[in-house]
């Protein structure tokens, strides 16, 4: 089952590669504000259903893709059927 | 006290880059240190103190030390540290110990989002640690960093707590933060107070050849901690 993962930087944390990127944007011209760098991670889970993988990816966000102190994370499975 | 010197243990990883500085200062300082590669289930027998070095440990993917903490030897380095073993991380070692949660706290990219690399001057803020006790209250260290994730974070509630336990340990003297950390943390301890991480490198200053030798005092104290909790062994 192919699965996506975001992870974020929490609100209200300071994220300086997000400043940056969006100073960069205005210097092009764009007029933009709360730019934010998160990260993605795409796999493919084996799992009996769709609720097994989402259990498994969960445990993958809390033991390693994300940490939980400043980051938040979003699963996306996508066949979810 | 006695004149054994104390085995302390150096576990590295692929990336680790300081594991040589670090055996190299200890031994200079009265240690017997030894380098322990990450893929080895166990600490040598009678290892008396874990000393884990900076680098950039598997690439820093992901996140700083998040996968050198599931290596092999951190499980003993763990358990060690469970027991009340003396544990010092130093810069990507901090980082492996905040993502094993060993230590508090979480460590980012620099605020600068630049890599800094430069004598500092850390602050002394506890000096009844197996870590700081040859350093006096209040005492201005001057000690390298380098690194491009040392922002040290934790939010408000925790540092409270932390402040109340006197587990931070080492703060940037005023002015001299190099990377943005909250409150300018430098170096934080665990509740137990047996395990320390911080961002600046001691074992780059121990000699006055090379800027400065005030790191001794960190990595002495340690090692005068090892060399105690080896004589309750015997």
């Amino acid at each position: 089952m192919k699965a996506t993962v975001l992870v974020r930087p929490k609100p209200g944390i300071l994220d300086p590669q997000g400043q940056a990127v969006e100073s960069s944007l205005r210097h092009l011209g764009f007029a933009v504000a709360e730019a934010r760098v998160g990260k993605l991670v795409e796999l493919e889970v084996k799992a009996d259903d769709a609720a097994d993988a989402r259990a498994q990816l969960e445990r993958m966000c809390e033991q390693l893709l994300a940490n939980p102190l400043i980051e938040s994370y979003e699963i996306e499975l996508q066949d979810d059927t | 006290m006695s004149r054994t010197r104390p085995l302390v243990a150096v576990p590295f990883f692929p990336g680790s880059n300081d594991d040589r500085d670090a055996v190299s200062a200890l031994e200079r300082l009265g240690a017997d240190a030894r380098r322990v590669w990450h893929d080895e289930p166990a600490l040598p027998d009678g290892t008396a103190a874990v000393v884990l070095p900076g680098g950039f440990s598997y690439g820093d993917y992901l996140r700083c030390g998040a996968i050198a903490r599931f290596s092999p030897i951190m499980g003993a380095v763990t358990a060690f540290a469970a027991d009340g073993g003396l544990v010092l991380g130093i810069c990507n070692g901090f980082q492996i110990l905040t993502e094993a949660s060993l230590l508090p706290g979480v460590l980012r990219a620099n605020e600068s989002l630049t890599f800094v690399c430069r004598d500092v001057r850390v602050r002394v803020e506890q000096v009844e640690t197996p870590f700081t006790s040859r350093c006096a209250e209040d005492e201005e260290l001057t000690i390298p960093v380098k690194h491009g994730e040392g922002c040290w974070f934790a939010d408000g509630d925790l540092r409270a707590e932390l402040e109340a336990n006197g587990q931070i340990v080492l703060r940037y003297a005023a002015g001299e933060n190099p990377n943005g950390s909250v409150d300018d943390v430098a170096g934080v301890r665990n509740a137990a107070g047996n395990v320390f991480g911080l961002m600046p490198h001691p074992e780059h200053a121990v000699d006055p050849l090379l800027g400065s030798a005030d790191g001794a005092l960190i990595l002495g104290s340690l090692i005068d901690a090892a060399r105690l909790s080896n004589a309750a062994l015997v």
